[in-house]
């Protein structure tokens, strides 16, 4: 691993101001993803500042009734706590689907926002890549691409966001509250993440001087009623081929409210909202489903090895609706 | 900007001091910034007990447990755990009394080579803690009810960060379910 300098920030106006020192510099929250890419040389900071001793761990509820969630709140924490297993059990279900038990304690609610793609290509510093080499090329295009994005991916890129907390809290309409050097502001969570058109480098459209403090779920009380399905290739710490988080309200037989969200199909979180739109206020019924799922599938496209996975979002879709209803108000 | 700050700042590749409590003994250590815990431990300590398998997050090799916690040592940066209660396998028994899962897995045959068995057993002790304080898990059937069962699938997925290329899983399920419930009775 390339040498750095290293800071511990311990208040959050240290952390930015280290940071705004040095063009090259990053934050260093638990580490699972940027050390290992420091140690595949795709990451080469010269200074890490840890914000690890920053006090931003606490999940708190809000006097409105939403869920304060603090950026350093490691992922088992955010797992295991009650408010979040009771009111939004699709955001205990896609963290507890994620990594290993190990890696949960250390990773942080920030950090799994900020991970990057596991896409072969942009691990191995020998291949092309126009994410860490922006200009490159891309050897996934032609390559094997297996996991790979089905939707909204480019020439560019077609990497996949690899993280399930994140498509849960697209599910749920997070808000991410951030602070930079130039104040405070707040990003929708389905406004954090970028698609890659000609720029996958940009993963997200955090400021590189901005450091996230916590993120918001929002009062929704049907989410009770929530779920995350994981489809991978093995039953365990492995990434998601395609994943499904939904929330659903039925009433008098008719959808009411839904919210759903897709992971493993796109370089970002992707919030279906061509499917809510057909679900909304129809019958809860099988072909609705089907419908909706559709109409959200419409526009992917496969690549050589990846084509299977528009049928296994489809079924996929349609199986976490008729469970939701099925289970109705029972979760 | 605080007196502790310039204690934990470094320039690029210089060494500084790092303080780490392992077992119970405080050592005072000379580290770049990139050594990771499981390098400290291993080759600036001498606590070689712990491994260094996939040096990626994978294979668990080198779980160690931090605050009661278990973690995998190659992806924690050590000058990152200063201040904190780190646990190797070294410090798992009571002076010459083995650890109950230690024994368990003597008496099930949870090893054959014996490499990946450190992480095992680290990663063993901070996932029975993690259930008996009521974490759910990916196979939990409801993360919102109360009950969780204690069941080999359980056992399984929750160990699922470490591996055993000799494939002893069999008996490393065994030894920490009869160490489970023998604790219960």
């Amino acid at each position: 691993m390339k040498n750095f300098a290293y800071a511990r920030a311990e208040n959050v106006g240290m952390a930015l101001q280290a940071v705004a020192q040095n063009r090259n510099a990053k934050f260093l929250g638990g580490g699972t993803n940027l050390v290992d890419l420091m140690r595949e040389g795709v990451e080469q900071p010269d200074r890490l500042v840890d914000v690890t001793a920053l006090p931003l761990a606490q999940v708190e509820e809000l006097p409105g009734g939403g869920v304060s969630i603090g950026a350093l709140v490691k992922n088992s924490h955010l797992a295991a706590n009650q408010l979040i297993r009771e009111r939004y059990p699709v955001l205990s279900e896609a963290i507890l689907n994620g990594a290993s038990g190990q890696i949960r304690n250390m990773a942080t609610t920030g950090g799994n926002l900020m991970q990057r793609t596991r896409c072969y290509y942009f691990y191995d510093t020998e291949s092309r890549c126009n994410k860490r080499d922006p200009g490159a090329g891309c050897d996934a295009l032609e390559g094997f691409n297996r996991i790979h994005a089905i939707l909204g991916a480019s020439e560019s890129c077609i990497a996949t966001h690899p993280s399930d907390m994140c498509v849960a809290l697209a599910a749920l309409d997070a808000t991410v509250h951030v602070t930079g050097t130039n104040g405070k502001r707040a990003i929708p969570v389905i406004d954090f993440h970028r698609l890659p058109e000609e720029t996958p480098q940009m993963d997200t459209n955090l400021q590189p001087d901005e450091l996230i403090t916590s993120v918001e779920l929002p009062v929704l009380p049907f989410a009770s009623n929530s779920m995350y399905r994981k489809v991978r290739d093995r039953a365990s710490y492995a990434f998601a081929l395609v994943s499904v988080a939904a929330a659903l309200e039925v009433e008098d037989g008719a959808i009411k409210n839904v919210r759903l969200a897709l992971g493993g199909v796109a370089h970002k979180p992707w919030r279906a909202v061509a499917a809510e739109q057909v679900l909304t206020g129809a019958a809860a019924s099988e072909e609705t489903f089907k419908a909706a799922a559709a109409k959200e599938l419409k526009a992917a496209r496969g690549y050589k090895h990846n084509s299977f996975k528009i049928e296994l979002a489809q079924r996929t879709i349609v199986s976490v609706l008729k469970t939701l209803a099925s289970e109705g108000g029972a979760r | 900007m605080s007196k502790t700050n310039s204690d934990v700042t470094s320039a690029a590749g210089e060494v500084m001091p790092v303080i780490l409590r392992i077992n119970g003994i405080r050592h005072e250590l000379q580290l770049e910034p990139r050594v990771s815990l499981l390098d400290a431990l291993r080759e600036y300590v001498g606590l070689t007990g712990t491994k260094k398998g996939c040096d990626q997050g994978a294979c668990g090799a080198c779980t160690v447990l931090v605050d009661n916690e278990r973690i995998n040592s190659c992806f924690a940066l050590a000058v990152q755990y200063q201040d904190r209660e780190i646990m190797t396998i070294e410090g798992v028994s009571n002076d010459e009394q083995l650890h109950a899962l230690q024994a368990a897995f003597i008496e099930s045959d949870g090893f054959q080579c014996g490499y990946c068995t450190p992480g095992q057993i680290c990663s063993a002790i901070g996932m029975l803690a993690e259930f008996k304080q009521g974490m759910p898990s990916a196979v939990t059937e409801n993360v919102s009810g109360a009950e969780l069962e204690f069941s080999d699938e359980e056992i399984k997925e929750r160990m699922s960060g470490n591996l055993c290329r000799c494939g002893a899983y069999v008996g490393i399920v065994e030894a920490i379910r009869e160490t489970f419930e023998k604790e219960a009775q």
